[in-house]
Parts: C-alpha cells; structure tokens; sequence
C-alpha cells in the first residue's frame, strides 16, 4: 500500500457522520477465497439518503463487499445492513433493499408482464401501478420476452421494477456496463429524479466514474480489500485541492508534500494535495477540486505495479 | 382458495411454469395429438379399404363396415370396454414415459439454469428464500407437472372418444350408449390421479439427486449427475468380480442408481410390489395386470420400507441441494 493512500485512510475527516443511522455498518469486515483475500478486516460506513461510489480497480473487493452486503456470501466479522444480519435474516432483508448486479440479469424467457405480475405477487413493497407508470415511456410492451430485447431495454425494465419497490438501500453494481450513452445518462437521470429521497440509500460500484461523479454524495474506495478513502463529497472539495504548476514553481510545489504528481501542458505539472493550506496552494498557480478519477488514480497509483 | 392462489409459494409455482410451459405442457400435447393423428389416419385407412374391397369382394352381409362393428360389439361389450381402458392406459402410458423425460431435465435445469444466465441475481434480489425457491421446483416437478398430464390425457381421451363418436355416428350407430356409457376408462383416469402421490412420495430420491447436481455443478449437470451412480456402480461390480468386499450388486444396481436416477419414472414403485409375495402369488398375467396400479397397490407401497428410507434420502438430499443454492458463491 502507498503511504499516500495511508495517511489519507487515517485522515480524521473521512468518515462520513452517520453513527446509529447506518444504513450498512461493517467492522473487520473478512472474506477468504482459496488463493486471495477478498475483503482483508474491512471497516466502513453507509448513511441513511446518501448515494455512495464503491470504488475500486479490479479484484479489489468491490464485488465482494456488495455480495457481503447482500447474503449471497458468507463472510467474517460484523456486518449490519438496516440492522440485520445478511447471512441469517436474508429473505426478510431483501424486502428493503434491492439490487441490479451487472446488466442482463433478467431471466431471457420471461416476459415483461410475467415479470411484473411476478414481483407483484412476491414483494409487499411493490407498487404495480408505479412500475406500469415508468414502462409507459417506454417502448416495451406487455407481451415482448426479455430474450427479444436490447440491452438497453433490458435495463428500462430492471429498472422499472426496481422503482417500484419501495426499498430502503438500493445496491447497483456496474448497472451500465454495455449500455450506449443515452441509456447510461437515462438511467441515472431517472434514478435522480424518479427514485431517490432522503430516506433511501442508493450503493453504487462503477467504472465508469466520470459519469456517476455529479450524483454521488459520498466516496468509498477500496483497495486490496481494505477502504482506502472514505469521505463526503463536500469534505473531499475542502480537503483536496489540485494546482497547475508552472515548470519554474515546481521544487516549492513537492515543498509542500503533494499526494500525487502528474504531466500536464507546456512543460507545466499538476499537483494533488490533501488537506493543504489554500492560501499556500494559490500562489503555485491555479487550484481546483479534482475530479474523483484523478483522486482515484492518484490514491490508487501503483497498485498495479 | 384465493388467498392460496395469491400466495407468494403459488406465484414460484406460476414462475416455475411460465419457464416450463414448453416441457409440461406442450411435450403432453403433442406427444397425445400424435396418437389421436394416428388413430383418425387408422378410421381413414379403414374407411379406405372398405370402399376399395366393396367394389371387388365380397364381404359377409353387403360388405357394410357398419355391420360389421355392429356384429363385433353387441357380441363383445366386454370387449369394447376393455379396449376403451386400453386406450386411457395408453394415453396415460405415454404420458408417463413423456413426463419422465420432462421432469428429469427439468430438475437438471432447475437450478442450474440460472446460474448458467446469471439470472439467479435478479431471482436472489427478491425476498424468497432458497427453501422456497428448491420446494417450488420440487412441487413442480412431482405435483404440477404430473396434474397437467394427467389433464391431458383426459382431454385427450375426450377427443378421441369425440373422434370415435362422429365415426361411429358416420355409420348409423349412436356412440352414447357405446362409447360414451362406460365409467371404467374414467374410474381408470381417476387412479392415475390418485397415483400422483404416490409417484410423488417415490421420486424423491431422484429428485434430491438431481437438484443436488443441479446446484453444485459448475457445468454439465447431467453428466455429473447420471455418470457418478454409474460409474460407482460399474467399480463396484468389478470390485465384486475381484472377491473383494462390496455393496451387494442388486442392492447397488436397484436402490442406488436405480433409485437415484429412474424414481422420477411414474410408476415406477410397482416393480418393488412386483417382487412382493402376495403378487408373486397371482399365478396369471392378467390377473396381476388387473392388480396394478389399484388403490390396495397404492396403499400397499406406502408400507414397504423402500418408499419411506428413500424418501427420507430424498429429503436430504434437497436440503443438501438447497444448503448449496444458499451459498455457493460464484457469480
């Protein structure tokens, strides 16, 4: 692990303040496969109305966490999700939160009012008339299986039922993976709009981070199964800064012990710091807020090496 | 009954049967229309025949088909009614040897499938439990699936006596009191019925076995699932070849592999009654024919030790099946 992404973990801001209204609470949170470890003693934090980015490069214990968080693995150490435990109280659980893993994981011979009379007669908290609100501006029809669909549509109707269901955490993982553009800014829009409210918690693993940045409210990322970075987004703007440098400033840049360094135009460079004297940073040149990939690269930079 | 229908258990039973529909119920359909194609093809080649041969030879009485079947049935009522229960046995027979196929890959599938197109995330995103997501592929399989075949065959026995009828009526003759008037083929329907739970009782062995493959397999469920009985059972008998110790070969061959693979067939709990002194006993066929599947049968295999220690296995094994369905964690 590098010791930026240490003192960065370690920072005293950067856990977010939820306390008893956590919606997910994990503490030594552990999962061994046979050749790796998955989760390594993970702690973390999920408030009640807040819309989190697990984010993590692969094999970094994204997945896991999310299958933790959900009862479709067993695991060691603490977990709560609205206050139940995932490994034992499953069924009930699964009454307030749902989730879209992956896209395309709605059976293929299904069709779409199956699908709906289906979750209708298994979920109290389903709201038929919702759901055939949201499918009317769509183009899919009662009768079209799903084996007949595009991706994006497939998705549309994920969706659709999964607005209906009045749940309490929403997990997705990679829920526009494959999906064009227009789907991709659809689906978030419609989530924004349609779905999410103070009293909901909406979970989300991507890679794509430049497309889920406005949305979030909160940033979790992982790295080799420990959360290298949890924070508000707001607490992430006053914390981190990033400064274009001139070549000439550069040495009083690295004075000021940046996190990170990077190449920009014109011989200039750019510079990330954690928790630095604004007043200092503004005479290097001009400071921004980063964007949650440039702190993802920068916290996570050697990771693959 | 409105509350049961609206049941979270009866909306997997509906899932299960929404999936399905092509194997219970369409495989039913076809495999009795083909019969009745058949037959109706049978009453055309014999309409057929009888105006070739009236033009040439000549027959008893004017050559009239119509005399004829009235001469053969008003000597042989018994005859006819014998014959009209051979054609309910047939299509019940069929059936049988239909649904075996039809539930054996079902529960191959059952919970694999799933697996396979990773819908099983949206299936777990619901809140069923996995008990009742294996029970409703276990009631599918011994009680939903059968009902609809046996609702086919009657439909289908219909249709044929339909059939039968307007043949009949063709030649002057009023199918009512002839086809129409006799019970047995439906008390006979009506024992197939009252089979359902005894197949149902018996299968489980099979069913928890291949449920069980069905869950555990990374893939080629079938291949696990029929080569391991095999293959244990080709080892052991070379084993005995070899004077070594070993599973007595008829105990291996019929309760375990047979039982773990064949129970699904329906009936197949008479060949254990076959074995049973009071049937041995019964010196003619037809007499031990006329015994088989009776209710005293049906009561009789629920007092051999075979059904309930088979059906005790059977119940491990789905709750092994189901143990896997909980948390094997792949996808």
């Amino acid at each position: 692990m590098n010791v930026a992404a240490e003192a960065v973990a370690e920072h005293p801001a950067s856990r977010p303040a939820s306390g008893q209204d956590a919606v997910v609470h994990a503490r030594g949170l552990t999962k061994r496969y046979k050749n790796a470890v998955a989760l390594d003693g993970t702690n973390f934090e999920i408030g009640r109305g807040r819309i989190v980015g697990l984010i993590g490069p692969n094999g970094a214990g994204k997945t896991t966490a999310l299958k933790a968080i959900l009862g479709l693995t067993d695991f060691e150490g603490e977990l709560s999700v609205l206050g139940m435990d995932p490994r034992r109280e499953r069924p009930l659980l699964m009454r307030e939160v749902c989730f879209i893993a992956d896209v395309a994981t709605l059976p293929r011979w299904i069709r779409v009012q199956e699908a709906i009379d289906f979750v209708a007669g298994v979920h109290p908290r389903f709201d038929r008339a919702k759901c055939e609100r949201f499918l009317a501006r769509t183009k899919l029809t009662a009768n079209q299986k799903v084996r007949e669909m595009s991706k994006g549509m497939i998705v549309q109707l994920h969706l659709a039922i999964v607005m209906a269901i009045d749940a309490r955490l929403l997990v997705l993982d990679e829920p526009t993976l494959g999906l064009d553009i227009l789907y991709r800014k659809q689906f978030y829009q419609s989530l924004l709009e349609d779905y999410f409210d103070e009293d909901k918690t909406i979970l989300i693993t991507t890679h794509q981070v430049e497309e889920v940045e406005h949305i979030l409210t909160d940033l979790l990322f992982i790295r080799d199964g420990k959360i290298a970075l949890s924070t508000t987004m707001e607490e992430m703007g006053a914390r981190f800064a990033e400064v274009l440098v001139n070549a000439d400033q550069v040495e009083a840049a690295r004075a000021l012990k940046p996190v990170d360094e990077r190449a920009a135009v014109f011989g200039k460079s750019i510079f990330l710091y954690d928790s630095a004297d604004p007043e200092q940073l503004a005479q290097l040149g001009e400071v921004k807020r980063p964007s949650v990939s440039d702190l993802f690269v920068a916290i996570m930079k050697g990771t693959y090496a | 009954m409105n509350a049961i229908l609206k049941s979270p258990f009866a909306w997997l039973l509906k899932r299960e049967y929404w999936e399905s529909r092509r194997s219970f119920l369409r495989a039913q359909v076809i495999a009795a229309g083909v019969i009745i194609v058949l037959s109706i093809l049978g009453v055309i080649v014999a309409e057929a025949t009888r105006a070739r041969w009236s033009g040439h030879i000549e027959m008893g009485g004017n050559g009239n088909l119509t005399e004829v079947l009235q001469n053969a049935l008003s000597h042989n009522i018994d005859g006819l009614v014998r014959a009209l229960d051979g054609m309910m046995l047939m299509f019940g027979m069929l059936a049988a040897i239909v649904l075996f196929f039809v539930v054996f890959f079902y529960l191959l599938g059952a919970l694999y499938d799933d697996r396979r197109d990773r819908s099983i995330l949206f299936w777990k995103s619901l809140p069923v439990s996995d008990t009742a997501t294996v029970l409703s592929k276990v009631v599918s399989a011994v009680i939903v699936a059968p009902l609809i075949a046996a609702v086919v065959v009657l439909a289908a026995y219909i249709v044929q006596q339909i059939v039968m009828s307007l043949w009949f009526a063709a030649h002057g003759l009023n199918p009512f009191p002839l086809l129409w008037a006799h019970v047995s083929p439906f008390s006979t329907w009506l024992h197939m019925l009252a089979m359902i739970p005894v197949n149902a009782l018996w299968a489980l062995p099979t069913v928890g076995w291949l449920l069980l493959w069905s869950a555990v397999a990374r893939s080629k469920p079938f291949l696990w699932a029929v080569a391991v009985p095999i293959v244990a059972g080709v080892l052991n008998f070379w084993v005995q070849l070899l004077g070594m110790p070993h599973v007595d070969v008829r105990f291996m061959w019929g309760d375990l592999v047979g039982r773990s693979l064949l129970s699904v067939m329906p009936g197949s709990w008479m060949a254990v009654y076959a074995n049973a002194p009071d049937i041995a006993r019964l010196a003619n066929m037809d007499e031990a024919n006329r015994h088989v599947g009776t209710y005293g049968m049906m009561y009789h295999a629920f007092a051999t030790p075979e059904m309930w220690i088979g059906a005790i296995v059977g119940i491990a094994l789905i709750a092994a099946a189901t143990w896997f369905r909980r948390w094997r964690d792949e996808v």
